[in-house]
């Protein structure tokens, strides 16, 4: 993992992405579920599809947004990966679409930083998945990667955690 | 130049796998194949033994872009089986989530799809860089007919609301209220659309295409209709199996459609344009004829001008059917399980959309058949290839292979609901 910890400036979103019911696909919505447990007072969480159009006006007046996703970038399953997508580019290949009716997230990026829409900071994580088949609930490695991220997004928003 | 190949592995911009395959030998075209390679996806066999009040999600599973499309398809031939009829503000607000699906599909395919093709971007968020305006009003419009989907059917994709009968949920007059706003600026953008698509470079070339679209007494077809084609074909829907044959091609996973004795026919925006346009909104027909076109439009090109137009008669539409909204006595008319056979008949954003089920009194599906536009459109678009290449030898290769598959994306083929992204070659061996 790489990346500044420390409060993130402004008003903070956090959105989960993905599908429940295609197994570690829904890691993006475990966390963001944990997090909303929390009752965090200085972040909104949302889950979303991914659409490039919902996700601009999601975050249309957010300062900082955390997204969580599952990614397939042919790592070991429950790899956490943190990019600052307001720099550069997410890598297209780890965020494929989930269907070829749609734009992947990383083009959904690439589209709102081109039309001037992406929000002032944003950060990325990634956590790489398992089984993407049907049906529901996380393999073990990558549950357990969803709550080191959890703990990461805490520590984005400088909340300790005391338990 | 005598023989060569032209060869698109994975066809981009389009809706599920396929490829394209065109030879070209002794300076002629000798083999045209549309390639659908997904692997099918049985949804008319694991129908059989289902309740016939499934049907409707299940086969909306088909595609992730017209769900809505399989929903009414199925339901209006299930309630043709069950001998039950949907009327009033029930049926409007079918043609309501409807028109969201339309704006949604058509908005997905004109900005994001097909527009780079004519200002020569290979995709759209390279096209975005320079225009970046209409792609943001692009964004915009899919996200109302989303919207307006998501609305009425509980979420934008795959949508659980609609029943057989009716639906689960019906809108208070109240929640309507901040649409009809949202529809009014849409229109304004539908209206941009249809100016700025009008003036995009439009390849020359005119097919000589029977059309085949439902069409009806006093709408511009959705849900209901006889199917009518240019070439005298007027005939019930449930008519259909004996007019229309599936055959099967070794080279495909989808299905090939023919009208029995006649052959290939186009479905889809040309089609229900060139044989409904009467019918459309003077607003949406006066845009028609600002962009130029008029039936018969045979320059399968200029379905991005109808895409758009459709676009701004859907907006139209569903701003009418707000307005004249009445909340419905009960959410959906009672429904009894009986033996028979019911035969359905929609227009997907792609074209006609035919369901026919086949229950036991027990409402249990005993057999399906699902005739999706993509699979009826195949043969057209191999043809449309086979007379474009001909007339277009000369073309340096990556010229004629762009062109082809902009040929292709004319049609906006899913080829997921056809069974089921395109792979393109041209072989000049």
């Amino acid at each position: 993992m790489t990346g500044d910890a420390g409060e993130l400036p402004g008003r903070i979103l956090i959105i989960g992405l993905g599908n429940e019911y295609r197994q570690d696909d829904g890691v993006g919505l475990y966390v963001a579920r944990k997090l909303r447990e929390k009752n965090l007072p200085q972040a909104s969480i949302v889950e979303a599809t991914g659409e490039a159009a919902a996700l601009m006006e999601l975050w249309q007046n957010a300062a900082s947004v955390i997204l969580v996703d599952a990614v397939r970038s042919g790592a070991e399953p429950g790899r956490v990966y943190r990019f600052d997508a307001g720099a550069e580019p997410l890598p297209a290949r780890y965020f494929s679409g989930s269907s070829t009716h749609s734009l992947g997230l990383a083009e959904a990026l690439e589209l709102a930083r081109v039309l001037n829409r992406l929000p002032p900071r944003l950060i990325v994580y990634g956590i790489q998945g398992k089984t993407f088949g049907a049906g529901r609930g996380l393999s073990p490695e990558v549950e357990q990667a969803g709550e080191k991220v959890v703990a990461q997004v805490l520590r984005d928003l400088g909340v300790r955690e005391w338990s | 130049m005598k023989s060569k190949i032209i060869k698109v592995k994975y066809l981009a911009r389009v809706e599920g796998e396929g490829g394209l395959y065109v030879k070209i030998k002794d300076s002629r075209v000798a083999e045209v194949k549309l390639k659908i390679f997904e692997p099918p996806r049985f949804f008319e066999a694991f129908l059989r033994g289902r309740d016939f009040r499934e049907a409707p999600d299940l086969t909306s599973r088909i595609c992730g872009i017209c769900p809505v499309a399989y929903q009414m398809s199925a339901v209006h031939a299930l309630e043709d089986a069950l001998r039950v009829a949907v009327t009033g503000p029930l049926r409007a607000l079918r043609r309501l989530i409807y028109c969201g699906e339309w704006i949604e599909s058509h908005a997905l395919h004109v900005f994001m799809l097909h527009a780079p093709d004519f200002l020569g971007y290979a995709d759209a968020l390279q096209m975005a860089r320079d225009h970046s305006e209409m792609v943001k009003l692009g964004l915009q419009l899919k996200k109302v007919g989303n919207g307006l989907v998501s609305f009425l059917g509980g979420r934008e994709i795959h949508p659980i609301n609609v029943r057989v009968g009716g639906f689960y949920r019906v809108p208070a007059k109240a929640e309507l209220a901040p649409w009809r706003e949202r529809l009014q600026w849409a229109r304004e953008d539908a209206l941009k659309t249809v100016r700025w698509v009008s003036a995009f470079p439009f390849p020359e070339f005119a097919g000589d295409y029977e059309f085949v679209a439902l069409r009806h007494p006093g709408e511009y077809p959705f849900n209901e209709g006889r199917l009518v084609s240019n070439q005298g074909l007027d005939i019930p829907v449930k008519d259909y199996d004996r007019f229309f044959v599936e055959e099967q091609v070794p080279y495909s996973h989808a299905l090939h459609s023919r009208l029995r004795e006649r052959g290939p026919y186009l479905v889809g925006p040309l089609a229900r344009f060139n044989l409904n346009y009467d019918l459309l909104t003077p607003l949406a027909r006066e845009a028609a004829q600002g962009a130029g076109i008029a039936p018969v439009c045979r320059n399968p090109f200029q379905s991005i001008i109808v895409r758009s137009v459709e676009i701004l008669q859907a907006l139209d539409e569903a701003i009418s059917l707000l307005e004249a909204y009445e909340v419905p006595d009960q959410p959906a008319v009672p429904v009894a399980p009986r033996a028979g056979v019911g035969f359905g008949c929609t227009e997907a954003p792609r074209g006609i959309l035919y369901h026919r089920y086949q229950l036991n009194d027990e409402g249990l599906i005993l057999d399906a058949k699902i005739v999706p536009p993509t699979s009826q459109n195949q043969k057209t678009m191999e043809r449309d290839l086979h007379q474009f290449v001909a007339r277009h030898l000369e073309l340096p290769q990556d010229r004629l292979t762009w062109q082809c598959e902009q040929m292709i994306r004319n049609y906006d083929p899913c080829i997921s609901c056809a069974t089921h992204f395109l792979k393109l070659e041209l072989v000049r061996g």
